[in-house]
Parts: C-alpha cells; sequence; structure tokens
C-alpha cells in the first residue's frame, strides 16, 4: 500500500476467537489494514501457535471454549518468551471488572465489540510500534551487555546501586600487547583483538562467567552475580585453563603464518563484593568493586612477576577441589594492602 | 387505533458501516455464515436450558449478542443480552420469543445482503 512507510512493515497477527463470523470480520479488517494474519478457534489453539510461530501481536477474545481468554493471558504472563507479546482483547463481555481484569493480566489494551475499524487500526500500530521500540531496546541490551546482565535487567528492573554479594573476579590481559601494537599495522591488531576477544568470551560464558568490562587488551569477568552460581571459584579457574588452552591453540595457527605468538596473563580472587549498575540513569554499567576485585587486578599484574600464568588467591585456593594442581608461592606484598597476601600459581599442565 | 408499526429488525445505518469497512461483497458473504452460524446457537441455547447448563446458556447467548451487533440486529442483540445476563429461565418461552425475533433479521439480512 502507498501510503504506507518503512517502519509499517507487515506484521504477523494472530486472532483468537471461537465466533466464526467475529473471526472473519476480524481477518477482513486486519488484511485490509494490510497485516498478515493467522486463526485460531479457541485459547488452547492459539497458545499452541503463538509456542510454534512468531507472531506480533494477538488479537483475543474473552468467551472461548476450552480455554477462555483469561486463561491465555494467565499462561502468556509466565512464559518468558511470550510475556512481550502485545495483547488486544476484543471482547463484548459486560462491565469494567472485565476490562480491569484483562489489563491487570497483561493485555495492552480492551475494544469492545463489534470493533470499530478505525480504533482498531490506531490501537494495533500503537501496540505494534510499542513492540517494535521494545524489541529494539532488548536488541541493544543484548548486543552491549551480557544474556546474564540482559536477564537480569528483565527480571528485576534498572536500578543503580548495589547489593552485597559472594563472588569470585577475574582480570586477565595480553602480555606485551603494547609492543605487539606498535609492531604490526592497526587493522591487524582490531582483527587481533576480536579473535581473542571471541575465544575469551567463549571460555568464560561456558563456565557461567559473565564479561562485564574491555579495556583495550584487558577484560574483566565476574562469576557468581548478577545471577548465582554455585563453586563459581572452581568455575573461574576452569575457565581460565580454557582460556589459555584456547591460546595456546591460536598461537599455533599464529606462528604458522609467521606472526609472533600471545601471551595472556590471568588473576582471580574470590569473596565478598559489591555488585550491581554503577554510572548515570543515561549511561551505566553492571559491575562489582570491593578489595576482593582490586586483589584479582593485582594477581593479574603479578603474573608479569612470578613468570605465571594463572594466579589466585587463598579462598580461589580454597574452593578448589582436588584435581586442580596449585602451588603455592608465599606472601607477596602488593600496593593497597596493609599485610602480604597468599598468592597460588594454578598448573596450566594439561 | 392501529397496533404501532415494529420496529425494523436491522439498523441499516450500522450494515452500511459494515459494507464500507469490510466491502459489499465481503458482508454479503459474513451475513451467509451467520445465517448458518445462528441456527446452531439458537440450537445450543435449547440444548444448554434442558441440560440446566447455565455456562453453556450464557455464552451461546452472548455469541449471538455479539453478531447480533455486528450486523446491526439491534433488537436481536438486545434480546441475547437480557438471556445472557438474565441466568437460565424457568421454561423456553424466552427463546421462543428469540427465534421469532431471529427469523425477522435473517429475512431483512438475505434482503440487504441480496443488494
Amino acid at each position: 500500500m502507498a501510503e504506507r512507510n518503512a517502519s509499517d512493515a507487515v506484521a504477523r497477527l494472530l486472532v483468537a476467537d471461537d465466533n466464526k463470523v467475529n473471526r472473519l470480520l476480524l481477518t477482513r479488517s486486519l488484511e485490509l489494514q494490510g497485516h498478515r494474519v493467522a486463526c485460531a478457534e479457541n485459547g488452547r489453539i492459539a497458545l499452541g501457535m503463538l509456542r510454534a510461530e512468531p507472531f506480533d501481536l494477538l488479537l483475543l477474545d474473552m468467551e472461548m471454549p476450552e480455554m477462555t481468554g483469561f486463561e491465555v493471558l494467565e499462561h502468556l504472563a509466565a512464559d518468558a518468551a511470550l510475556r512481550d507479546m502485545p495483547v488486544l482483547v476484543t471482547s463484548s463481555l459486560e462491565g469494567m471488572a472485565h476490562v480491569v481484569r484483562c489489563i491487570e493480566l497483561g493485555a495492552d489494551d480492551y475494544l469492545p465489540k463489534p470493533v470499530n475499524p478505525v480504533l482498531l487500526k490506531a490501537r494495533i500500530n500503537s501496540s505494534l510500534e510499542k513492540k517494535r521500540l521494545r524489541d529494539q531496546q532488548k536488541e541493544l541490551v543484548r548486543r552491549f551487555a551480557t544474556s546474564e546482565v540482559a536477564q537480569d535487567l528483565q527480571e528485576s528492573g534498572f536500578a543503580l546501586g548495589g547489593r552485597r554479594v559472594q563472588a569470585t573476579v577475574m582480570f586477565s590481559d595480553i602480555r606485551g600487547f603494547t609492543a605487539l601494537v606498535e609492531s604490526q599495522p592497526p587493522e591487524e591488531t582490531i582483527e587481533l583483538l576480536n579473535t581473542y576477544y571471541t575465544l575469551m568470551f567463549d571460555a568464560i560464558n561456558s563456565y557461567g562467567g559473565v564479561v562485564n568490562q574491555m579495556i583495550g587488551d584487558g577484560l574483566m569477568a565476574i562469576f557468581g552475580a548478577p545471577l548465582p552460581l554455585a563453586d563459581h571459584p572452581a568455575h573461574a579457574v576452569r575457565a581460565a585453563l580454557e582460556m589459555v588452552a584456547m591460546i595456546e591453540q591460536f598461537n599455533v595457527e599464529r606462528t604458522a603464518c609467521g606472526k609472533a605468538a600471545i601471551h595472556i596473563g590471568i588473576g582471580i580472587a574470590s569473596g565478598d563484593m559489591v555488585a550491581g549498575y554503577t554510572g548515570t540513569q543515561r549511561r551505566a554499567t553492571y559491575t562489582c568493586i570491593g578489595d576482593t576485585v582490586n586483589l584479582a587486578a593485582r594477581l593479574e599484574a603479578h603474573t608479569k612477576v612470578a613468570l605465571r600464568t594463572v594466579l589466585i588467591d587463598r579462598a580461589v585456593r580454597a574452593a578448589l577441589p582436588e584435581d586442580l594442581a596449585v602451588e603455592p608461592l608465599g606472601a607477596v606484598p602488593f600496593k593497597g594492602k596493609a599485610l602480604a597476601v597468599e598468592v597460588f600459581a594454578v598448573s596450566t599442565e594439561a | 387505533m392501529p397496533a404501532p408499526a415494529p420496529a425494523p429488525s436491522i439498523d441499516t445505518v450500522i450494515y452500511a458501516e459494515l459494507q464500507d469497512a469490510a466491502g459489499a461483497e465481503f458482508a454479503a458473504e459474513l451475513v451467509v455464515t451467520f445465517l448458518e452460524e445462528a441456527p446452531l446457537m439458537l440450537a445450543e441455547l435449547r440444548s444448554a436450558l434442558a441440560d440446566g447448563s447455565a455456562e453453556r446458556y450464557r455464552r451461546a447467548a452472548h455469541s449471538l449478542k455479539s453478531n447480533g451487533h455486528t450486523f446491526g440486529a439491534t433488537a436481536l442483540a438486545e434480546l441475547a443480552r437480557q438471556l445472557e445476563l438474565g441466568g437460565l429461565p424457568a421454561d423456553a418461552r424466552p427463546l421462543d420469543v428469540l427465534d421469532t425475533e431471529y427469523a425477522r433479521a435473517a429475512a431483512a439480512l438475505q434482503e440487504l445482503a441480496r443488494g
């Protein structure tokens, strides 16, 4: 249709109504507005279709055999994948109480039958526009935050401020990165970083960790927040070993094409920290702060001095199962720490 | 004194709006569907009454009301609405009244659909 603009893309709608005349008429109205429409004769069929294929919006009758519209709304609210599905209720049920109940159950709007076509068009466009914005927002959150942070945001909402958690923090960076950058064209450095981050994210995520900061060649990851994780110290160490193994693999490829091997250093500490969103209302990141976090950063820096790849603190050491070999390196005085800290190296021999 | 002329069974303004919005041909097809479906709803009302099922009775009346409004069969819709909200009646007399009104509305709709 000529008057449709780019944001007015064809939407896929589902009409759920047990009455054939209503179903045909609604479908006709929606098709005349340029949408693609599928139909369901009752709530149970509608729910099955919503779970089987993607729809942009549901037009829902309330009075239906087998499963009523109210029950459909309840099922949608309880289903994480369908919770955000826009729903317009079309009904000729009498009384404001029904309208209120629909809205409380999560319906976007309530259109009395017979549905006025002009009103229908306006409500559908507004609901689709809201869904588009929501999808865009979700996509942004997905791209710039980890899926765990995205899930935490969706479930708890966004609030600046922290809460005290028990978690494990990891810092990692590439040894001699500055020299490497100076020795090769920037395009190659970007490509190297992209590969490096892909490998590291993969290793960290597969052990339940969350990468929350990337600075140049360094990264910070959290195990145990925002979502709780059992045995987070062991998970972090296993992720570190996986990272080291991946870098070794990567080096085989690099040396085969005449490039210098790269080496990483990893520091891990476990304990109390404050986790939460810091920043402003407009721009914030999920992070952790506290002594444990500082210690992990110091341990990572200390890998250069100790000439070991993975260093951990006593709390991580204490939580490790026996199959992970660990060597005590004695107490090390760190800047900002009144007492020397016991440091352990994790064996990276496979 | 002559009896007052019976109210028209179909509000032609509403039917014309339906034709405008959905197309005259589609509206006519929709009338055919309604004339197929409505007798099933009337039968369901009688069957629900015989079975003493207030829920089925209410639902069938609700459906008929909804369709009545769609076509401008305002008197039929109003009778169906009374049944929807009134609960199971003592006997089938309200359904006889409904059948009569449906017959009037059906005849008028067929006339309108023929154009």
